[in-house]
């Protein structure tokens, strides 16, 4: 049973995440580093000036950094593929338990994915470039993590259950972080200029639907292909 | 998925029921453990402080629209 999770969620998490790292490199990464230089220029002057008040002070030069380049690209090369094998395996975890009819059913899967981990965090706490003014990390990371579940628990009630009672119960616990709120900075600032985040927005959004319906498709198809009757040997292993 | 059928002559709807709930309860285990590994990989890359971790997955992390630096 786990094995036909974990092949069906490494291949898909593969095809996925290379899906994903060849639009990013040629769409959002160039904005990325566009937005990089602006962070750059005033944080080495910020740099100088307080430096004897940060004497002592641990840079993060010394954690490890991709160099610029193919360095770069095949680090977040990685990065993609331990995040998309990490929702493929959350999609085919749901596919045991109520297996796609036909492999165009996992592209409905793979939009509940899109609205759960990209749609609802993002009218919170929308793409940002680097050097964009946000309010305390761990603090949007729980917000983040808490919007996901609850449009998670929200939507499947919505859609699976029977009575309009929990439906609607269902579109409430949707709709409470975003009454709740994302954290926000005191002063919103970016250095980056404004078309070019509205850019990256899109761009970001646009990358994330391709690559969470191609992943719902996928995986429904591989999911699928590997329940032959009869066939399948890994089946009926235990754990 | 196949419920294999029990092997025993005795067989009864009871020894039926049980390997359905045996193969639904194995079903279900293995779901819960791979969301959690799932949920495990996606925080590992995406939302872990640790620096070199957030060094070279920063550009997934932006992209994503996961909360950074």
């Amino acid at each position: 049973m786990f094995k036909r999770i974990a092949q069906t969620a490494g291949f898909t998490g593969l095809l996925a995440a290379l899906l994903l790292t060849l639009l990013q490199s040629f769409w959002v990464a160039p904005l990325i580093l566009e937005g990089e230089a602006y962070e750059e220029a005033p944080a080495a002057e910020l740099h100088e000036h307080a430096e004897g008040a940060m004497a002592g002070h641990v840079h993060d030069e010394a954690a490890w950094e991709p160099e610029n380049g193919w360095q770069r690209v095949l680090s977040t090369a990685g990065g993609n593929l331990v995040v998309a094998v990490g929702f493929a395996l959350m999609l085919a975890a749901l596919y045991t338990l109520r297996t796609p009819s036909r492999a165009r059913e996992g592209v409905l899967w793979g939009l509940a994915g899109y609205a759960v981990f990209v749609l609802a965090p993002t009218l919170g706490l929308p793409p940002e470039l680097p050097g964009t003014v946000a309010a305390d990390l761990t603090q949007r990371q729980i917000w983040w993590v808490g919007t996901a579940a609850s449009t998670a628990v929200g939507l499947a009630l919505m859609v699976f259950a029977k009575h309009w009672l929990l439906k609607a119960v269902g579109a409430v616990i949707l709709v409470v972080p975003h009454i709740v709120g994302a954290p926000q900075p005191a002063v919103h600032s970016a250095l980056a200029p404004e078309a070019l985040e509205a850019q990256f927005k899109i761009a970001s959004l646009l990358t994330n639907a391709v690559f969470w319906i191609a992943l719902g498709w996928i995986s429904a198809w591989l999911f699928r292909r590997s329940d032959a009757p009869g066939t399948q040997t890994g089946l009926n292993h235990a754990l | 998925m196949s419920i294999s059928t029990p092997r025993q002559t005795s067989g009864t709807t009871t020894t039926t029921t049980s390997v359905v709930t045996a193969a639904q309860s194995q079903r279900l285990v293995a779901a819960v453990s791979a969301m959690f590994l799932g949920a495990f990989l996606v925080y590992f890359a995406g939302f872990s402080h640790i620096d070199a971790v957030h060094n070279a997955a920063h550009d997934t992390r932006h992209s994503s629209a996961f909360p950074c630096h």
